[in-house]
């Protein structure tokens, strides 16, 4: 896989497959020159969070919220340990944006992880790693390895004074720890389930300091925006939306892959980069923002454009940007199934709502897709859903819930068709046409 | 019961950690025995958390939390398969249903040579190239059409 089409880019500028993500092509295209000058001018640290906040940069993980204004909330003047900590757990089913930032980009995280160091005055980093991505933890090792030698990381980088070293930890499968909280745990060697917030990490985080946690993609966009300064990086984008961003198409496309694109792009234009809809076939829906973000059909779909605003106009949310496109050979009930499915799979089994109500999500959802659903199935399926919603420490309770509340809201007819008939409303060999193997035309 | 190389290997992983949180290399190192090993016994996992001061309670809640620890003897490979909504769309389910008539075994069943072990995986966070499978949690691999995946076979030996 690699970075297969861009439109205005900036993260994915000059790279070239396997063959330039080395220290030496960063530099070439530019690296590292953003947090040389911030060390050489000595640039005050409420000036380097301004100018992240006038990008109006948003979490790229998948909650959207301001990089500038998460960066203020640290103690920066805290003397005692601080940590910035990078979230490349990358594991919410349809995202697989991180792996290709890592693979092809590697020291644009971590230069983005210094200068955000710089800023809040920590002076350890981690990286942490999903471990099903292996190949990728080494070669940030290697690049970590490269940045220390260059003087990029370790004490006194460049000569300034400031101290900042950065490690990978790797994660082991556990969908969970991408919940920065888990994510923390995990790294202090525990089991990954998420703490009560608050306190929250900036005042209680890694060992118990102050910590800010960011995504890959946040962080890996930093350098450029310390570059081409915020009010630029901002107008890449559209109002509220900074910037370009990522997207990981997946699904009944051509072409899937990740597009690099700006915020504000419609959906058609994104479409039409992944090669179209595969065999010509009709768009069914979409899932914009990775597995977790409520379905949203074809018709409202194709109205959107790409960003966080627009998405959430639709009713849904834009997420990690993982869009997972569905065409009309798809049955609802068994793609519903199997995101079911993996939210049981991955329930920490800390919080009782979720620990229960996602083995009575998958159940229900697959004797539905099995013929043996129950007239009020889909009653009880709503009732298990406002049960978890809100009443869980972390968010994967409500994750593993609005699939189901909006697969149901939207294609009611057909969980009912499955109901009364006890079987599906597309016939079995167009499913298989659909879901089967499939040569990407690249 | 830990090699002195697997030791090392520790060692450099407890190096990244504070001084007073060798914990924190746990998973690492549970990942070194296990590669070691082939699996994660208990006394394994014991010599683990021995050689990092911590309960082997503790070690044993992270072993059996995260699922690419393998607390069972498994084959000499092991294959995890994606069959994730979005690599169900490219043919992951139809990718493990030909690895099992391939290798006349289900999910969480090992041949009967002790070749190979076959698991259905989670998300792998590589969507665009399904269908997805790993090898012994370390090699990724891509687009695993049934010519692939017969080469894949025929490699696995």
């Amino acid at each position: 896989m690699a970075i297969l089409g861009a439109l205005n880019p900036m993260l994915s500028v000059g790279l070239d497959g396997d063959n330039a993500w080395r220290l030496a092509d960063y530099v070439k295209r530019g690296g590292y020159t953003a947090l040389r000058r911030i060390l050489e001018e000595k640039l005050p640290q409420g000036d380097v969070i301004n100018e992240v906040k006038k990008s109006v940069l948003r979490g790229r993980g998948g909650a959207g919220f301001p990089t500038g204004l998460k960066w203020s909330f640290m103690p920066r003047s805290f003397p005692g340990d601080k940590y910035v900590v990078c979230n490349s757990d990358e594991g919410e089913p349809g995202t697989f944006k991180d792996r290709d930032i890592l693979r092809y980009n590697p020291h644009s995280v971590i230069e983005g992880m210094a200068i955000a160091a710089y800023a809040m005055g920590a002076a350890r980093g981690y990286n942490y790693i999903h471990g099903e991505v292996w190949e990728i933890y080494q070669r940030f090792e290697e690049a970590l390895d490269e940045a220390r030698a260059a003087g990029f990381l370790g004490s006194d980088l460049l000569g300034s004074g400031f101290n900042f070293d950065l490690f990978a930890h790797h994660g082991y499968g556990a969908y969970i720890c991408g919940e920065e909280t888990a994510l923390l745990e995990s790294i202090e060697g525990k089991k990954g389930q998420p703490r009560f917030k608050p306190p929250f990490p900036a005042s209680f985080g890694l060992y118990g300091k102050p910590t800010t946690i960011n995504n890959t993609e946040t962080f890996a966009s930093i350098p450029y925006i310390i570059n081409l300064g915020g009010e630029t990086y901002l107008e890449a984008g559209k109002a509220n939306n900074g910037g370009t961003k990522l997207f990981s198409v997946s699904g009944h496309v051509n072409r899937p892959g990740n597009y690099e694109i700006p915020l504000g792009t419609p959906f058609a234009t994104l479409l039409e980069m992944a090669g179209g809809m595969r065999g010509g076939r009709q768009l069914k829906a979409c899932i914009p923002g990775g597995s977790s973000a409520p379905v949203v059909p074809a018709a409202a779909m194709m109205d959107c454009t790409m960003d966080y605003d627009s998405i959430s106009k639709a009713g849904s949310m834009l997420g990690s940007g993982a869009v997972i496109v569905m065409d009309e050979t798809t049955c609802m009930v068994k793609a519903l199934e199997r995101l079911s499915f993996f939210y049981y799979e991955e329930s920490c089994g800390q919080c009782t709502p979720c620990r229960e109500g996602t083995s009575w999500l998958y159940k229900v959802v697959h004797r539905i897709e099995h013929g043996k659903g129950r007239p009020d199935d889909l009653d009880l399926l709503s009732s298990v859903t406002t049960n978890i919603m809100g009443r869980t420490i972390c968010a994967l309770g409500d994750a593993a819930s609005m699939p189901v509340q909006s697969f149901i809201k939207h294609f009611r007819d057909e969980f009912a068709y499955h109901i009364e008939h006890r079987k599906c409303l597309v016939p079995v060999d167009v499913q298989r046409a659909g879901s089967g193997f499939f040569t990407a035309t690249v | 019961m830990l090699t002195s190389e697997s030791l090392a290997r520790i060692d450099r992983e407890i190096a990244k950690y504070p001084a007073d949180q060798r914990q924190s290399a746990v998973m690492a190192a549970l990942a070194i025995a296990q590669e070691q090993q082939g699996w994660l016994s208990s006394e394994a996992i014991e010599s683990v958390a021995n050689y990092l001061g911590m309960e082997p309670i503790a070690a044993y809640e992270v072993a059996s939390f995260y699922n690419m620890y393998d607390l069972k003897p498994v084959g000499k490979y092991k294959v995890s398969v994606c069959t994730n909504l979005p690599c169900m769309l490219s043919g992951g389910v139809d990718a493990g249903d030909y690895l099992k008539k391939k290798l006349g075994i289900g999910y969480n069943e090992t041949t009967p040579d002790g070749l190979i072990t076959l698991k259905e995986g989670e998300c792998m966070g590589a969507c665009g190239d399904a269908p997805v499978m790993i090898v012994n949690n370390r090699r990724m691999c891509s687009w695993m059409q049934p010519e692939q995946i017969d080469k894949l076979l025929a490699e696995l030996k």
